[in-house]
């Protein structure tokens, strides 16, 4: 498995390279190092020098991709893509445009972002597996059909009306919680509450419909006759054996999306006010801060290679027929 | 699972309604509360904000958002009065106003009414109050030898520290004169970047000459250097020498850009491996001010404490006559601040924004489009007040026209639009007329605005009001007020222009012009869609050029821009700061200024060279009037509109008073804190009957389910 490992590390190489070039080519070909000093230095007497200056203090002085005047390697080492990517792939990021350590910020804002999706992932697995188990128990009834009209009607709402009419209903009309905000350590629950049972509603729709298909395929396969004619009550034929033998579609899903977990919900976080890595990409695009998109790309390109690898890693936990060669 | 069907789910089903009787006990709970307990032992201001500063640092930040805090926290020499109207300058750390010296260019003494051509140079001697110190800060705090603390840090220390209130001591120091003199090196340092230096080039001497010297020098190397025009005359009184004379020198030494810096503090801030945790100067200031910044988290909160060391100042005794009879006098001769702590949180959204306003916990609120039906109705007049929902909660409206100026502009370079000839003159008047803004600010800003008759926003030296303030190129005097002309007088311009019913005799088709903006979104259609209107009551055919913001700005500085929309917000209250955007070695193509539309007129260029260094007399109140007539009549801005600012404030917020110059209003401000509670408490009652509600229907949905699985597993094989 180690080799594998190593493998699909190397792999990735040449695959973020080429996502850190895609990234540095569609920025500037978007904005150019003077835009860029313009939008940082504000709207009010910007001139050509205090420009220029923006531009050498920042290192956007040097040409973009191949530097003519310099001498050999370093028409390659004195540009701007390269001085700015190489340290990407130590996890150096920098300092922002705006003067602020990008891995500070990440440091400080993925927890929040954390504090609400790891549990909307938790809690929505589990009501999400429950209803559809319920869904399969009751399979071939007026619940089932019900319940299937009730999911497609709950994954046709967009999930900015469940923030917003969550908002309204539970913060403003009944005052359970606040409306938006948050606190450090256990203080943040009364915050995390609303945005948290939110998540897990607008997903039920989808997540039911999905993980019912999988129990219903699971069902009907010929270990499952067995159990019954065993003697099994039908509680029993899905907890234990139905939900088990789904559970590598399940983990192909959730596995994936765990390190990517703390980038945080931009809609979330920005109508419950939570301080996450939510925004942080669409406020550096907005910004014009090409050190943080870079540096928040990259992080992205890595944990989705990552959350790969964890899903292959964790075929072989759950299925002991499938191995890593 | 038939055991949690049979035991655990009628549990969990009885819980809400648990919840919701426990509460239905305690009707005095407020869950909703979003701030902890502690801060109800202190008089705590509740503020918002919806973009995170980008600067804190004095020589950098220049934003309105930016300003809110650092205003606060830094003090320059001067300062506006809070009450007097028109704004005026007074003391804030120095004892006097500046003494102005003018000398000539061998740098003798002038008298103070020497002729302008004379004046080689102006001085600006400042004494300062003795006694003022800093806020508590780990930069000054010091060992017991006297040596500075944590101006030697290891990468050992450094590596455990997280935020500026990690360091266990803190020092504080007189304010010193050196101090302003060192803030002035800073805006000249190219590191610091600071918007202002460019421009201080052309008055602070020899700041050009400090700049190129420090170019490659550390930050820190100012101190030992040397600014001809930035001199400390001993501890407490320092001197700037500016070229000539700039009579508006004053206002930039109201502005934060002009506070003093200590030393220490960037020696402190400067040391390997601070930036790393983003402790710098430009996230955690250092001031003399009302208050400190105590905690700086720019994406959830940031909050302002009481400076314990704030020197003696007391609210203003002296206002506009109205003033004692709005209350505004009341806490005259008392000590500021009034307020103990200021926490601003992050609010990107509306909903939840305007939500808590109502709830009670922001005591202040601005009025976005979404609510300002719920917030404001038209009465029977035609004016605007306050909803009978906004009344019943006594919230308190204020309105100000604020010091800005919106306008569209005419690229004076280009071959139709521009020019000086008679028929792109007329072209521009007739648009001028055919352009509603009052319409405008109707339909598009709830009648939040004042129509603009002129370069100067209402508040301004020079400002006409009645008669003859009105642009007779665009309104006729009637009934007592400005009457736009009928389209009629603009066709008929039209005709005189050579384009007859909009029609381009070039091209026998209709006359077509550019506008070229940065609307691209959906939202900023149906302002594109009237404006097309707009011209079309000429025949004219207005083809819209919208693109980003960096292409727009390319297309300005090469002039490919037909038709723009622009506007200027008051730098401080002179006519000088209106006009300049209109004088012609500002023009933004040849010179790379800050007139956008390259409007260039001989005689409005004499007139604005002798109107700038002139103080506020009737001889320059008369040339404003003759500079506003000259570009009525040119029409190279199609005069827009000056925004009228609307807040609401609940009502246990006192002293409040709109001051569109003074940024440092926090220190002025009067919190009720036992009203407030009380009106928190009366709005935010928990609602659980729903609650009750949901439990009886989930358990209804659920029995037949439940009763239907009973059935089916006791069901005999037949």
């Amino acid at each position: 498995m180690i080799a594998y490992i190593i493998r699909r590390a190397l792999y990735a190489v040449p695959l973020l390279i080429g996502v850190n070039i895609l990234t540095f080519v569609l920025f500037f070909i978007v904005n150019s190092p003077d835009d860029m000093a313009r939008l940082q230095l504000g709207q009010k007497h910007v001139t050509e020098q205090a420009i220029t200056n923006w531009k050498q203090q920042h290192g956007y002085d040097l040409p973009l991709l191949w530097n003519d005047q310099a001498q050999s390697g370093q028409q390659l080492t004195e540009t701007i893509f390269y001085q700015k990517s190489v340290g990407l792939f130590w996890f150096h990021f920098g300092i922002s445009d705006s003067g602020r350590n990008i891995s500070a910020d990440i440091r400080e804002r993925a927890w929040p972002s954390l504090a609400v999706a790891l549990p909307s992932l938790a809690v929505g697995l589990w009501v999400d597996i429950a209803f559809a188990l319920l869904m399969v128990l009751f399979r071939n009834t007026y619940l089932e059909f019900g319940g299937l009209v009730i999911c497609v009607i709950l994954m046709s709402v967009s999930s900015l009306f469940y923030i917003i009419g969550g908002q309204f209903i539970i913060a403003k009309l009944m005052c359970l919680v606040p409306i938006s905000g948050y606190e450090e350590g256990f203080a943040a629950i009364k915050f995390l509450l609303l945005p948290v049972a939110i998540g897990v509603f607008a997903g039920i729709g989808s997540g039911v419909r999905w993980y019912r298909t999988l129990f219903l395929e699971e069902a009907s396969k010929d270990y499952v006759r067995t159990a019954r004619a065993k003697g099994l009550t039908e509680t029993q034929v899905l907890f234990r054996h139905v939900l088990k033998n789904a559970m590598i579609p399940i983990l192909t899903g959730v596995v994936v999306v765990l390190p990517t977990l703390f980038m945080g919900s931009l809609i979330m976080e920005s109508f419950f006010s939570i301080p996450g890595l939510g925004s942080y990409t669409i406020d550096a695009i907005n910004n014009q801060d090409f050190a943080i998109v870079r540096a928040m790309v990259f992080l992205g390109s890595v944990l989705y290679v990552f959350g790969l690898l964890l899903t292959d890693i964790s075929y072989t936990l759950v299925d002991p027929r499938v191995r890593l060669s | 699972m038939s055991s949690f069907l049979s035991m655990k789910m009628p549990i969990l089903l009885v819980l809400p309604v648990l919840l919701a009787s426990l509460l239905a006990c305690q009707p005095d709970t407020v869950l909703n509360n979003p701030y902890t307990d502690a801060d109800s032992q202190q008089t705590v201001l509740y503020q918002s904000f919806s973009e995170r500063p980008k600067h804190l640092d004095p020589a950098m930040a220049y934003s309105e958002n930016e300003y809110a805090f650092i205003a606060q926290i830094y003090e320059p020499p001067l300062q506006y009065h809070y009450l007097k109207r028109p704004y005026q300058i007074i003391p804030l750390t120095s004892t006097n106003l500046p003494e102005v010296v003018y000398r000539d260019d061998k740098g003798q003494a002038l008298p103070s009414d020497a002729e302008p051509a004379r004046i080689a140079f102006t001085d600006y001697i400042i004494t300062l109050q003795p006694g003022i110190r800093y806020q508590p800060h780990a930069a000054l705090a010091k060992t017991e030898q006297g040596g500075y603390r944590y101006h030697h840090l290891d990468a050992q220390a450094i590596a455990p520290l997280k935020t500026l209130n990690d360091f266990a001591s803190t020092g504080t120091r007189e304010l010193l004169a050196e101090d302003y003199v060192y803030q002035i090196k800073r805006l000249a340092h190219p590191k610091n970047q600071s918007p202002i230096a460019e421009i201080m080039k052309n008055y602070i001497v020899g700041f050009a000459d400090f700049a190129k010297q420090a170019k490659d020098l550390p930050k820190t190397a100012i101190k030992g250097m040397s600014l001809a025009g930035a001199v400390a005359v001993n501890d407490h009184q320092y001197r700037i020498r500016i070229n000539g004379k700039y009579p508006q020198f004053i206002y930039w030494l109201a502005m934060p850009f002009f506070s003093p810096m200590p030393w220490e503090a960037e020696v402190f801030y400067n040391q390997l491996g601070l930036s790393d945790k983003n402790i710098t100067l430009d996230w955690y200031p250092i001031g003399t001010g009302a208050y400190y910044l105590a905690e700086n988290n720019p994406n959830r909160r940031m909050i302002l404490q009481k400076n314990p060391y704030y020197h003696p100042e007391t609210y203003p005794s002296e206002g506009e006559p109205e003033d004692r009879a709005n209350g505004l006098l009341k806490d005259a001769g008392k000590t500021l601040p009034f307020i103990d702590k200021v926490v601003f949180t992050l609010e990107k959204e509306t909903i939840p924004y305007w939500t808590k306003f109502l709830q009670g916990y922001y005591d202040a609120s601005g009025i976005a489009s979404d609510n300002f039906d719920q917030a404001i109705q038209f009465t029977g007049t035609g004016g605007l007040a306050l909803t009978e929902s906004m009344q019943a909660k006594g919230i308190q409206l204020q309105t100000a026209v604020q010091t800005s100026s919106f306008y569209l502009g005419f690229n004076m370079l280009d071959p139709l639009l521009g020019g000086t000839t008679e028929a792109a003159r007329k072209l521009r008047q007739a648009i001028a007329i055919a352009i509603d803004e009052e319409e405008f600010i109707a339909i598009f800003m709830n009648g939040r605005g004042v129509a603009a008759q002129g370069v100067l926003p209402p508040g301004i030296f020079g400002f006409a009001e009645g008669q003859p303030g009105i642009n007779p190129t665009v309104y006729d005097w009637q009934a007592d007020k400005a009457q736009r002309k009928d389209i009629e007088v603009a066709k008929q311009l039209m005709a005189e222009a050579g384009y007859t019913n909009g029609i381009d005799p070039k091209t026998h088709g209709p006359l077509i012009v550019y506008f070229d903006t940065t609307a691209t979104s959906v939202e900023d259609k149906p302002r594109m869609t009237w404006y097309r209107k707009q011209f079309e009551k000429l025949g004219i055919q207005l083809v819209i050029r919208a693109t980003d913001y960096n292409r727009f700005q390319e297309k300005m500085r090469a002039g490919n821009a037909q038709i723009f929309a622009w506007g200027w917000n008051a730098d401080y209250p002179d006519p000088e700061n209106f006009f300049f955007l209109l004088y012609g070695p500002n023009g933004k193509v040849k010179y790379g200024g800050e007139n956008a539309g390259n409007y260039q007129n001989p005689a409005f260029d004499r007139l604005f060279e002798q109107m700038r260094n002139m103080d506020n007399t009737p001889e320059r109140y008369q040339i404003i009037q003759q500079m506003q007539a000259i570009v009525r009549q040119d029409a190279p801005w199609l005069f827009g509109l000056h925004p009228k600012q609307f807040s609401l404030f609940h009502s246990w917020f006192g002293n409040l008073k709109a001051n569109l110059m003074a940024n440092n209003e926090l220190k002025y401000r009067r919190i009720d804190t036992a009203a407030r509670a009380d009106k928190r408490q009366q709005w935010n009652r928990p609602v659980v009957w729903p609650l009750l509600l949901a439990g009886v229907l989930l358990v209804l949905l659920i029995l037949p389910a439940y009763q239907a699985y009973r059935k089916r597993t006791q069901q005999t094989l037949s």
